[in-house]
């Protein structure tokens, strides 16, 4: 069956494979560093999948979408963490996860999960975007997890901006990507957050000594 | 198209002169003057759009038929109105030392910016400059929720960022879904995002993939709603951030969001009901209702164990956009008039509230509501304000919050007659949470030392009246209005 399909349709699932390892090792990544390595990496799969996908289906709006990315996700946003964090001076500190195991049993949970929500829908029965809806599907649900399970403010911009990454993929490798204004709308939104993100680390830090983002905790509803 | 334009244009142009200029003393002034502005082109649009019918639509970017033009009205008002509060209140926080020039500037453009997107949101066509618009707003406002720099406000920001970018995220795979939907029925790629052209092609949409694009959508956008259990930063980013902001967050923004999932609703449902047997039609109905119901049921018992004032009257926004939520859901011409009702009387009168309560906590000194006490007799009109504004958002009659509600009762009694039940239970214990915190503010016994406030209190008179005028008589053009959009979102009109 797989090796029906025409070339490049492999390698876009084989992208679409190792852009879900990505999204894993994330998860269970404890050094800020790497962390921030293993998401330029993921732009990277990204951007290459966009050009693959911009080459085959000879839409050339899509190189313009893959250069954003590159430019965007592969260099300046790693860039900008890298200098953050050594400007924080938190470059060796280990981003320890609670529970390594049942987090990455809930993360295969979640890519079933997300496998079976897509398995009914009719339009794709014969076709690899199934596959690739349902991957990205599960790299946003995996961001969503890290948000969660962290409790350092760099790790959770780096699962927000993981999941950024399966949406695009959901763009590119379902859709071909977004119409023109939407995708240039999209980028600036991602660039401005990234920014306020850079603001935001020196503001906690300020404020609690810390960007242990637990120790935000009063403005919780408790017991009067 | 010039006064849609004019609309966009103003507060795109303000957000960037103020972020320029926003240190000079003229700047709350031009603000004030350009939200007016706002305001006027905004009522010239209605009037054209009342005139001659939708605006744009078909390959058009920008499409303004009856449902957006009042929300891009009432935006536009509310926003004017709320500058008007804001230019003695920010003087007065500059005065006190809290706020400093430069944040004032970032206040000013944050406005103004804010304001732009929301008009953006509204008018455009395009589901994805919906969801751009969208994200905007988030990114106008989160340095707006900081300003203070305490480490309440940061922790209030950062969960109003995180929160919200997660829900906004979730929004865009959504639209992601609804795309790849349209790209097997509409040809051109740059028109498949056109809400105009999907409305003409949704009994052709695939719809399981409708299905799953709408509960993103729901969620995503739903997080801006601040509907339960995705609500949890709203309170402490209308707690935390200048009064002003909160009064637009709770009057505005939360009704945009809204306003975005009933325009996916309606895709939806055409999906749906042109393919029976895949999935209950009712499904989007019945996904809104439940989120609605619990929110509504959730925020009003929380109502009671509140302490500071502003996160009292954010978990009553709460409330009511979980009412408006399930009266959309519910579906039906009377429950979809209720909901667009009740739209414009709670934004109206949700922000005269934060208007009269940044006041009262000027006197104060403080926004915990322990320290509020005697408002009545140390500054009449501001006891006043709070007292007959808590008593509208309660729904009392004849004010038009009770109109509304009344209207979706007798709905929800004639559609799903075991549901008025909780809905009734729900605004008692409302009812009874708001004012067992209110009454003590503004009749308790008076502290010491406490003195009266420069306040202005003419939006907050206009505004009340406004929704007293609505619920007395609704003005024949408006329920013309009201109905048209009716018969978009719902299929039948009522009159």
């Amino acid at each position: 069956m797989l090796t029906q399909l025409p070339l490049y349709q492999q390698a876009i699932l084989t992208l679409a494979a190792m852009i879900l390892f990505t999204s894993f090792a994330l998860l269970a990544q404890q050094r800020v560093l790497s962390m921030i390595h293993v998401f330029a990496w993921q732009g990277l799969l990204v951007a290459a999948t966009t050009v693959l996908v911009a080459y085959d289906s000879s839409a050339h709006h899509l190189y313009f979408s893959a250069a954003l990315t590159l430019v965007l996700k592969v260099l300046l946003i790693p860039w900008l963490l890298h200098r953050l964090v050594h400007r924080l001076g938190i470059h060796r500190q280990a981003h320890t996860v609670a529970h390594p195991a049942l987090v990455l049993m809930v993360a295969a949970a979640l890519v079933i999960f997300a496998y079976y929500v897509t398995l009914p829908i009719h339009q794709l029965a014969h076709s690899i975007t199934r596959n690739t809806i349902a991957i990205s599907m599960a790299v946003v649900l995996l961001g969503m997890l890290m948000l969660i399970t962290r409790n350092k403010a760099v790790s959770q911009v780096i699962g927000f901006m993981s999941l950024e990454n399966g949406l695009f993929f959901a763009a590119v490798a379902a859709t071909h990507g977004m119409p023109m204004v939407v995708e240039l709308g999209i980028a600036f939104d991602v660039l401005v957050v990234a920014v306020i993100f850079g603001v935001f680390f020196f503001h906690i830090r300020d404020s609690i000594d810390s960007l242990d983002v637990d120790r935000l905790n009063r403005l919780a509803e408790r017991e009067p | 198209m010039s006064a849609l334009q004019f609309t966009l244009g103003i507060p795109l142009l303000s957000s960037v002169l103020l972020a320029l200029y926003g240190q000079r003393s003229w700047a709350a002034t031009l603000n004030l003057w350009a939200a007016g502005a706002g305001f006027a082109a905004s009522a010239w649009l209605a009037w054209g759009v009342l005139e001659h019918g939708a605006l744009g639509g078909g390959a058009s970017q920008l499409y303004i038929d009856s449902f957006n033009v009042y929300l891009i009205v009432l935006t536009a008002f509310v926003g004017a109105t709320t500058a008007l509060f804001s230019r003695p209140y920010m003087a007065q926080e500059e005065e006190s030392g809290r706020l400093s020039a430069r944040r004032l500037r970032l206040y000013h453009a944050s406005y103004q910016g804010f304001l732009f997107t929301l008009q953006l949101a509204l008018s455009t066509n395009n589901l994805g400059v919906l969801w751009v618009a969208m994200e905007g707003a988030t990114l106008a406002t989160v340095l707006l929720v900081s300003l203070y720099r305490t480490p309440e406000a940061i922790e209030a920001a950062w969960k109003y960022f995180i929160i919200c970018g997660v829900g906004i995220a979730l929004a865009l795979f959504g639209t992601v879904l609804v795309y790849f939907a349209a790209a097997q029925v509409i040809p051109d790629p740059e028109q498949a995002l056109l809400w105009s052209e999907l409305a003409r092609h949704s009994a052709e949409l695939e719809p399981v993939v409708m299905a799953i694009a709408f509960v993103f959508l729901l969620v995503g956008y739903g997080t801006k709603v601040g509907l339960v259990p995705m609500h949890t930063w709203l309170p402490d980013a209308h707690s935390e951030g200048p009064t002003p902001m909160s009064a637009v967050l709770s009057g505005l923004l939360l009704n945009v969001a809204l306003y975005a999932v009933v325009r996916v609703k309606i895709l939806t449902d055409g999906a749906l009901a042109a393919h029976p047997g895949v999935h209950d039609p009712h499904l989007p109905g019945y996904l809104m209702m439940g989120f609605g119901l619990l929110s509504f049921l959730v925020a009003g018992l929380f109502l009671h164990r509140q302490r500071d004032i502003k996160r009292l009257f954010s978990y009553s926004s709460i409330e009511h956009m979980g009412l408006m939520t399930f009266a959309f859901g519910l579906g039906g011409p009377l429950a979809t008039f209720a909901g667009l009702l009740h739209m414009t009387v709670h934004s109206l009168t949700k922000s005269a509230i934060f208007i009269t309560v940044g006041h009262a906590s000027h006197i104060a000194g403080s926004q915990g509501m322990e320290q509020i006490r005697g408002l009545i007799r140390t500054q009449p009109v501001v006891g006043w304000g709070l007292l007959i504004g808590t008593a509208t958002i309660a729904g009392f009659p004849p004010f038009g919050v009770f109109v509304s509600e009344f209207l979706l009762l007798s709905a929800t009694m004639a559609a799903q007659p075991w549901l008025t039940l909780p809905l009734l239970v729900g605004l008692g214990v409302a009812f009874a949470g708001l004012f067992r915190h209110v009454q003590p503010m503004v009749y308790g016994d008076l502290p010491e030392g406490q003195s009266a406030v420069r306040a202005n209190m003419w939006p907050v008179a206009i505004q009340l009246t406004l929704v007293l005028w609505l619920g007395l008589a609704i003005p024949a053009f408006l329920a013309q209005w009201f109905d048209q959009a009716t018969l978009l979102i719902s299929g039948e009109g009522l009159l």
